[in-house]
This record gives C-alpha cells, structure tokens and sequence, in this order.
C-alpha cells in the first residue's frame, strides 16, 4: 500500500518537474533512469571502440612481427621506433589497458550500467530509480574515471602495463616498467572512481528492485533479466570494496614505502628495504573481485538472453525457478572460486585441491543454465531477431568457453594451461564474447524502447553473421596455440623453438581480428542511423510480455503517464494453450483469461478479484482528494 | 596519390552500400514485409546456423587432426604423461557434450522457425529433467576432479629425499641457475647480499655455498627425481618448462619449488622427433615488463652416468672467483681456501 501512495506521490511531483527540462538536467545531468542508461551505453560504446582498436594495434604485432609499423608513427609517436618496430613495453601497455577497458569500461559499466538502470524501472514497474540523484552520480563517476584513463593512454611513460590484473611488484615499481609510474598511478584513481561509480549503483539497483516494485510483482514474478541484474549488483557490492581494499595497500606500497606486497627485491642496481610483505597476498585480493567480475559481466548477458530467447521462441523459458536457483549458486559459489586464478602461483597445493573441488562445482549451474536455455529453443516458435541472433551466438560461446572452464579449473591440467593463449581463448570465449553478444542482443531489443524507432534488421543479420564467424576464427584458433604453450603477453614467440610454429595461424588469428572489428561499424551506422532516421517502432515489436512495452513510445520521466500498471501474472505467458493469442502480457490479470488458466491459476483468480477491487477504491479515494 | 586513391575507392565503396542499403529498405517497405512477424530472412538465417555448423564442424575437425603433432608437444618427465592423460580424457568428455549441445543449439533453429501456422509447446518446466541434468554433469564433474585431485597431490608432494637440487631465479630478464655442488645442499642467500660478481646474494658464510656453482644451462639427469627451487629477485616470474608440463611461479620473498622427473634425455628427444636441433627450454610466463617474452633457458637432460660426470666438471663460484670470500672471518676462510684446493 505505502509504495503505492508514495509512487502515485512522486509522479505527481515528476510530472510538474517535466517543463523545466533544459538541455542539461535533460542529457547531462539527466536523473532520469532511462537518460543515465543511455549515457552508459553510449560511453560504452566509445570505450569498446578504444578498446578494439587497441587490440587491433597489439594483433598487428603479433600477427606481422616483422611488419614496418612506421605508418602508425602518427598516432603512436615514439612508441614506434626508427625501424618501424612497435616498443616492447607499450605493446605490454596495449594488452593492459585493452583488458582494463574490456573487463570494466564496456563489459560491466557499459553493459550492467546501460541495462540495469534502463530496465529495472521499466520492467519492475517503478517512476525511476530509488535515488536519481545517485544514478547520476555514478555515472558521472564512471565518467570521471573514464576521462583520467584516458588521459593516461597520452603520457610519455605510457599507460599502466602490468596486465589488468596488475600484479606487483611490477606495479609498484617504476623502476620495473616506466608503465609503473605515472601510468599506474592514473590507473589506481580512475579504478577508485570506477569502484565508487559501482557502488552507487549497485546499492541503487538492489534498492530499486527491494523497494520499488509495482503492485503485483512478486519476486517469482520478476523477469529474468531483473533478477540477474539484482544478483550482479550484490555481487559487485560485496566484491568491490576488496578491489579497493587491495588498489589502497598497492597505493602505500608506491608511494608510501609500507610492505604489504613487496619482500626481498634488488632491482636497478640496488636493495630495497622492504620486507616481510608478500605479493601473493595482493593475487588473492584481485582475484577476490577479479573472480565475481567475471559473473559481473557475464550475468546480465545471460539475463537478457533468457528474456530474448523466451519472446522470440514464443514459449516461457524453460525452468524459471531453476534459472534463478542456478544463478543464486552462482553468486554465492563465485565468491568461494578465486584462489583456482592461483595454482601455480606458490600458493600451498592443499589449498590448490579445496579449489579445484569448488571450481567444478559451480561448472554444475552452468551446465543448467545451458539445458535450460536448448530445452527453451526446442519445439518453440523461433523468430530470428538480430536480438534473438545474438542470444543464440551467446549460448554457444558459453557452452564454448565454459567447457574449457573445465580444463583448467583441474589444477593438475592447469599447471600447463596457466597462462598460455588456452586461458586467453577461454575467456574471450565465455567472458568477453558471450557478454558482448548480450549487450548486442539488449541493445538490438530495446533499442525501439530507448529511441521509439526501430533499428534495420537486415544490417543487424549481417553485423550477427560476421561478428559470430568471426570471433570463432579469432579464438577459437587460439586453443591450438594455447595447447602448444605459447604464453601470454608475450611480444613476439620467435625466441622459443617450442614456439616458432603457428606465424601463420597467429597471421590469419589478426587478419580475422581486424576483418571483425571493421563489421562493427555496421553496427554503429545501424545505431546513430536508426536513432534518427529508423522506422517508427510500434508500441510492442517484439510481442512481448513484460511491464516496459506498456509505457507510451516515448515515455516521460516517471515512466507511465498515469497509474502504475499493476501485475497479474508471470512474465513468461507465451503460447499458453487456449490463449487467442501466443502472449499474455503481464499487465493482464488472471480473470480476464479463463480460457488459458491453469487449474492452480483458476484459485488465484479469487485473490486477484479482491486485490483489483481495493485498487479501485485507493483510485476513487484519490481522485475525490485532488478534486 | 596512393593514399588518395585509397580513399576515393573506399568513398566509392561506402556510397554503394548506402544505396544498397536504400533500396533494400524500399523494397521491404513496399512489399510491406517490414509488418510481418517473421519475414523471409527467417528462414535464411535459420539455415545459416545449420551451415555454420556444418561447415565449421568440418574446418575444426580438420584442422584438428592434421596439426596434432604440432600442438601436442612431446612429452619429457613422468607426470607429464599423467596430466597429458588428463587432459585428453577431460578433452574427450566436453568434445562429447561440445557436439552435441551445439548439434541442438543450431538445429532447433532450423526445424522450429517460424510458422504462423503452429504454436509453440507450453512447456514451462519439469523436475525431472532439471534433476537430470544437474546430477549427471555433478558425477562425471566428480570424477574428473577426483582424478585430478590425485594427480594434483601427487605432483606436488613432497620431493622424494634423493632428489637433485637445482636453484633457478628469476630476474629481469633471464633466469640464474644455481647448483648446491656435491653436498646436494644449497648455501643460504640474502638480497641485500646481491652485487655484480654475486648475482644471486648467496651467503658466502655459509659453508654449504663453498661448492655451490652456477651454470649457462641446466643440466639434469634422466630418470631421477630433480627439485627446482625457485625464487626472484626482482618482480614476479613463471617458471614453465613446456615439455616437462611443469610450471611455478617465482615471487621475491617466498621461495617456490616443483619436483618432477625427467623420461628422455635431449639426445633421444632428437632421434625421436627427427630433429637434431630439439632442445628441452624454459620460458617465462608471468609478465615481468620489457623482456618477459626473451627469458629463456635450455634444460639438457642426460644419462646419470654422464650427469655424475658433468656435476663433477663444474668449478665453484669460489674457485672462479676467490675474491667472494675474501672478506669472511679468518676461520670460515680457512675452511674455503681448503675446498677451494680440492675443488681445483
Ligand atoms: C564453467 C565454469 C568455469 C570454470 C570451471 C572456469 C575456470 C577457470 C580457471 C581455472 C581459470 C584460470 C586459468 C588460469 O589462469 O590458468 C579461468 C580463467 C578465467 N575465466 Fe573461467 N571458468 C569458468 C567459467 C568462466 C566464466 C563464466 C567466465 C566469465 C564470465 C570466466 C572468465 C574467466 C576469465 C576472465 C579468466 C582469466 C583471467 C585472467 O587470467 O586474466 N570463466 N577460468
Ligand atoms: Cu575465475
Ligand atoms: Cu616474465
């Protein structure tokens, strides 16, 4: 009842609010849900473009080592020398920042920042989120953090470049890599801006999805995308604060002479003081974060694909409750997983074995997760959207990536695969192309509901077609080399003879990076095209069920112009039997569909009579009080 | 003008896609497609997915087998042969469930595209099948790791006591090799102790350093157990030995080890791959800044016999370098110029 109030309270207030919009509380300090959610994806996209073509950089190395580079002189200043040949450090530079851009710039603010704070208003029924004023905040923190690595890509001692996972004492040393000094220093900062941009919201999000459901909606009634988008928040709220926590004792370390993480180094010709810290300590620090990252990025994909799959098969997704039970093990098993990134890393193998048992445990709901979404497909009614496309792309580049999760979460098998090109094929794999195609398939599907246009899906098809062949050329290749032990990071593999073969797997691996990259810009123009030129969108393209496609196209800041529409049913009513047609939207209640009710359903309908004739009356009692 | 040229024909490209893509709306719009649920490009992309999978299938499996000696290194040391096991059982296991979860995944999409015609199944959920396929991917996932488990303990338990000692550290950007001499026991070491001549900062008051010496490879014998001890000087290093499937991190400050025996000695790892230029190496695998991808240092494995003979071959730092004990207390000289004669 006293959400109810308050929600009809504050869509008052939005409503006086809607005719001071100037163009700056409108699209840049905008609090409104669905602005901020666009600024996220538009800023993604940006950091996804500097990412890419930062791995086009660093692939050109390895795919021509030999290769006159001095045409890139432009661009890369001094980092190209007089022959022609790329710097070694700043190669290492390209590999970190692409991996820092990737992980935290595109994957987890660009996806989990676009989708969460666009959808869960709309799609639980709510004005906008519980604190609009933090929503901005966090996006403008992401922004700021954004700006300051930015900056750092144009020092002269380069960017950060001990990898993402910036291990010390390289990173905290200047002297062991000029990317150390000021580089790193950028990096610490803009991540700091970047945790506390996290934070904000993901406390908002878990609010939200707490406080501010509308009548009806129930947490078995929630759509999958929602629930994933809670879990992902609870993730990065009990995961970050330890990134911060390390990235703090890495900043004493710099610059306060303390020994957290460094022991016993003689470097540049002399003896450091430090001792009795210990670098493995930092390892378990990241990887407490840099483990959960991983579900970070990749739940809100696998959110959005459940919903993709449900209305473009026109079939409820399969085990509703098994796809939420699955995700809950996985939240909670991600926390308990971290130490399997460490096998080799001196960590004492007793403590290697109770990880690898944890590790293949959470292979279980995975697994699930991939029945579930093959037994959705089957006997279903499949429209191929782009959307649903790149849903479909998603599925395999888990089953993909995942099953080589199973390799090398066996420490015994990891103690070869560690850090060859096998784990760089993996992660792509599960991590970096299964999210990136569910950030596409989001923004192929709610895209009608960002722009109230629609985007061409022809070009989407052809943007689908060459982005899916070509990530499997780029990596799955890449299991090849992995298996032949060719490290990661590595400059160039011609000093090794075990790793001399493969120049021209490695030529045609960047060819096809390169080849895929360039597709992207298909979908650009598609994006900025659609925006302003595309079709008008009709109210409900996709034929969908949840609470988002009840709004007007373009729905105002508040979201509904009137009531909050209250919800009856689950979202998944697709092709129930008996039904006129093959989607009842969650809006309809229960007795107003005899035909399709299910006998346990047909019980409800009682209960729901009642709640709708109480609705009726808070109506009258406030339309009788305004009057 | 290359460059010029180069433009204008990607200017020439870019317009006609344009009209491509103008027409290709027009007609949509005028065949009035753009309203049907699903439109002929339905069932050509249902089709696609059938003829990615065929087509890759058959590219994956192809390449598959005709690279295999290439990346299916030879194996040099007797867990390799057991993770190697492993590996391809692990291999043989997910390829099955690869198969066929994709043989379904691009499937279904043929045979249940859209039909205005038909209604898909209401099919919501069945316990049956969630028990299913949770609880098989949790046994054979246990028998895995069970396997793996034993294999993981027994690799890195404790070294037999007989095992050669063989110190390895790390530092930007090359590996120091160092042996404990004749005694099979180490000298102890100090950072601070570190300088030109005393790369490693061995502690030259410890009497076990008397006949510690370094060396340009490592040399170890076939058949008997070898201990790495492995530690860095400066920042983070990965001990990784591809052929002998053994990989360790060295971190300054905590000492690392991995025990492992070699199967092969180099000269028979040449007559059996037919290549007189095979030589067992170790690389670097974790990044460590300029030269992380140069560090590399070559193992010879030999006969025990010829390993007996090498050992005793070698000089001693000391004897090399007399000057490194010049400054210890009278007693402890005494006791180094001694061996410094036999060592001689
Ligand atoms: C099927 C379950 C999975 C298992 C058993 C598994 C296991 C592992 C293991 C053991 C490693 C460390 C490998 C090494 O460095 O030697 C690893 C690396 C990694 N995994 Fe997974 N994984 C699984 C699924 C995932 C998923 C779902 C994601 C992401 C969404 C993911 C992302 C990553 C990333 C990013 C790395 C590499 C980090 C780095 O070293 O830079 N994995 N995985
Ligand atoms: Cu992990
Ligand atoms: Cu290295």
């Amino acid at each position: 009842m006293a959400t109810a109030q308050s929600a009809l309270h504050s869509a008052t207030a939005h409503d006086d609010h809607e005719h001071h919009d100037n163009f700056i509380t409108k699209y840049i300090f905008s609090t409104d849900h669905k602005m901020i959610g666009k600024q996220f994806l538009v800023t993604g996209i940006f950091w996804a473009l500097i990412g890419g073509f930062l791995s086009v950089l660093f692939r050109l190395q390895l795919g021509f080592p030999e290769m006159d580079m001095s045409f890139l002189k432009p661009i890369l200043g001094g980092w190209i020398d007089d022959t022609g040949a790329l710097n070694p450090e700043f190669y290492l530079a390209l590999v970190t920042m692409h991996g820092t851009i990737m992980v935290f710039f595109v994957l987890t603010a660009g996806l989990s920042g676009t989708f969460s704070n666009f959808l869960i208003p709309l799609q639980i029924g709510a004005r906008d989120m519980a604190s609009g004023f933090m929503n901005m905040l966090s996006y403008w923190f992401f922004f700021i953090s954004g700006v300051i690595m930015f900056i750092s890509l144009f020092l002269e001692t380069g960017p950060a470049a001990g990898g993402w996972v910036v291990y010390p004492p390289l990173s905290a040393l200047e002297q062991a890599i000029p990317g150390s000094g000021m580089g790193m220093t950028l990096w610490l900062i803009a991540m700091t801006f970047f945790i506390a941009s996290s934070l904000l919201g993901g406390i908002n999000y878990i609010t939200t999805v707490i406080n501010l459901r509308t009548k009806g909606m129930s947490f078995s009634k929630l759509p999958l995308t929602i629930w994933s988008f809670f879990l992902t928040a609870v993730i990065g709220l009990l995961s970050f604060p330890v990134l911060f926590a390390a990235a703090l004792l890495l900043v004493f370390d710099r610059s306060f002479g303390t020994s957290f993480y460094l022991s016993d180094i003689y470097i540049g010709g002399e003896a450091l003081s430090n001792t009795g810290g210990s670098a493995v300590l930092y390892q378990h620090l990241f990887w407490f974060l840099g483990h959960p990252e991983v579900y970070i990025v990749l739940l809100p994909a696998l959110g959005i694909t459940s919903e993709v799959i449900a209305t473009n098969s026109r079939k409820p997704i399969f085990g509703y409750k098994a796809m939420i039970i699955s995700m809950l093990g996985i939240t909670i098993l991600s926390f308990v997983v971290w130490a399997h990134h460490m096998f080799v890393s001196g960590l004492n193998p007793f403590l290697g074995s109770i990880f690898m048992f944890l590790t293949l445990i959470i292979a279980i709901p995975s697994a699930v997760k991939v029945f579930n979404y093959l037994t959705t497909l089957w006997r279903g009614n499949l429209i191929f959207t782009p959307a649903m496309l790149f849903s479909i792309g998603l599925v395999s580049f888990f089953i993909s990536g995942g099953l080589t999760g199973i390799f090398l979460g066996n420490s015994a098998i990891d103690i070869q695969l560690h850090d060859t090109y096998f784990v760089v094929a993996h992660f792509h794999l599960v991590m970096g192309s299964a999210s990136f195609f569910g950030l596409m398939a989001g923004v192929y599907h709610w895209f009608p509901k960002m722009f109230g246009r629609m985007m061409d899906a022809k070009l989407g098809y052809i943007h689908f077609w060459l982005t899916f062949i070509g990530v499997y050329l780029v990596f799955f290749p890449m299991h090849y080399i992995g298996i032949a032990g060719f490290p990661r990071r590595y400059y160039t593999w011609t000093n090794f003879e075990f790793s001399s073969m493969y120049t021209d797997l490695n030529m045609f691996i960047s060819i096809a990076a390169i080849l895929t990259f360039v597709a992207q810009f298909i979908f650009l123009f598609n994006f900025f095209y659609s925006m302003y030129r595309g079709r008008k969108a009709s109210l409900n393209p996709w034929r969908s069920n949840t609470l988002e496609w009840t709004t007007p196209l373009h729905p105002g800041h508040g979201n509904w112009p009137g009531e909050i529409p209250s919800v009856y049913r689950w979202p998944y009513d697709y092709s129930k039997p008996g039904a006129k047609e093959d989607f009842i939207m969650q809006t309809v209640p229960l007795s107003a569909t005899p035909e399709s009710n299910l006998p346990h359903e047909q019980e409800l309908v009682k209960l729901e009579k009642e709640i709708i004739s109480e609705e009726e009356e808070v109506l009258i009692a406030n339309e009788s009080r305004e009057s | 003008m290359y460059g010029f040229l180069i433009a204008i024909g990607i200017l020439l490209l870019l317009s006609i896609v344009w009209m491509v893509y103008r027409i290709q709306t027009l007609v949509t719009v005028v065949k009035g497609s753009d309203k049907k649920i699903a439109s002929g490009s339905n069932k050509v992309n249902a089709f696609l997915f059938v003829a990615f999978m065929v087509v890759f299938g058959a590219l994956m499996t192809w390449y598959s087998i005709k690279e295999f000696d290439n990346y299916q290194l030879p194996i040099g040391s007797e867990h390799g042969v057991i993770t190697d096991r492993l590996f391809w059982i692990t291999m043989a296991v997910t390829g099955v469930v690869f198969i066929i979860t994709h043989i379904l995944l691009f499937w279904f999409p043929y045979k249940y595209q859209y039909d205005e015609k038909r209604k898909a199944a209401f099919f919501p959920h069945n316990n049956r099948l969630e028990v299913i396929w949770t609880v098989v991917p949790a046994v054979v996932l246990a028998l895995l790791v069970i396997s793996g488990w034993k294999a993981w303990s027994d690799i890195t338990g404790p070294a037999p006591e007989n095992a050669h000692v063989v110190e390895i550290m790390g530092y930007q950007f090359a590996w120091e090799v160092r042996y404990p001499g004749m005694d099979n026991v180490l000298g102890e070491y100090d950072y601070r102790l570190i300088n030109a001549t005393n790369v490693s900062g061995v502690d030259f008051s410890d009497k076990n350093s008397f006949d510690d010496f370094n060396t340009p490879i490592v040399v170890i014998p076939k058949g008997e157990p070898v201990i790495f001890k492995i530690r860095a000087r400066d920042v983070l290093h990965s001990v990784f030995a591809p052929h002998m499937r053994l990989k360790m991190d060295a971190v300054p400050g905590m000492p690392t080890r991995f025990w492992f025996t070699a199967t092969k000695t180099t000269e028979e790892m040449r007559a059996e791959l037919n290549d007189p230029e095979f030589e067992y190496e170790i690389a670097c695998t974790e990044v460590c800044g300029r030269g992380h991808f140069s560090m590399r240092k070559v193992i010879t494995v030999v006969e025990p016999a010829e390993y007996k003979k090498w050992l005793a071959e070698q000089k001693p730092y000391i004897v090399n370098n007399p000057s490194l004990v010049a400054d210890l207390p009278t007693e402890l000289k005494e006791l180094a110029e001694i061996s410094i004669s036999e060592n001689k």
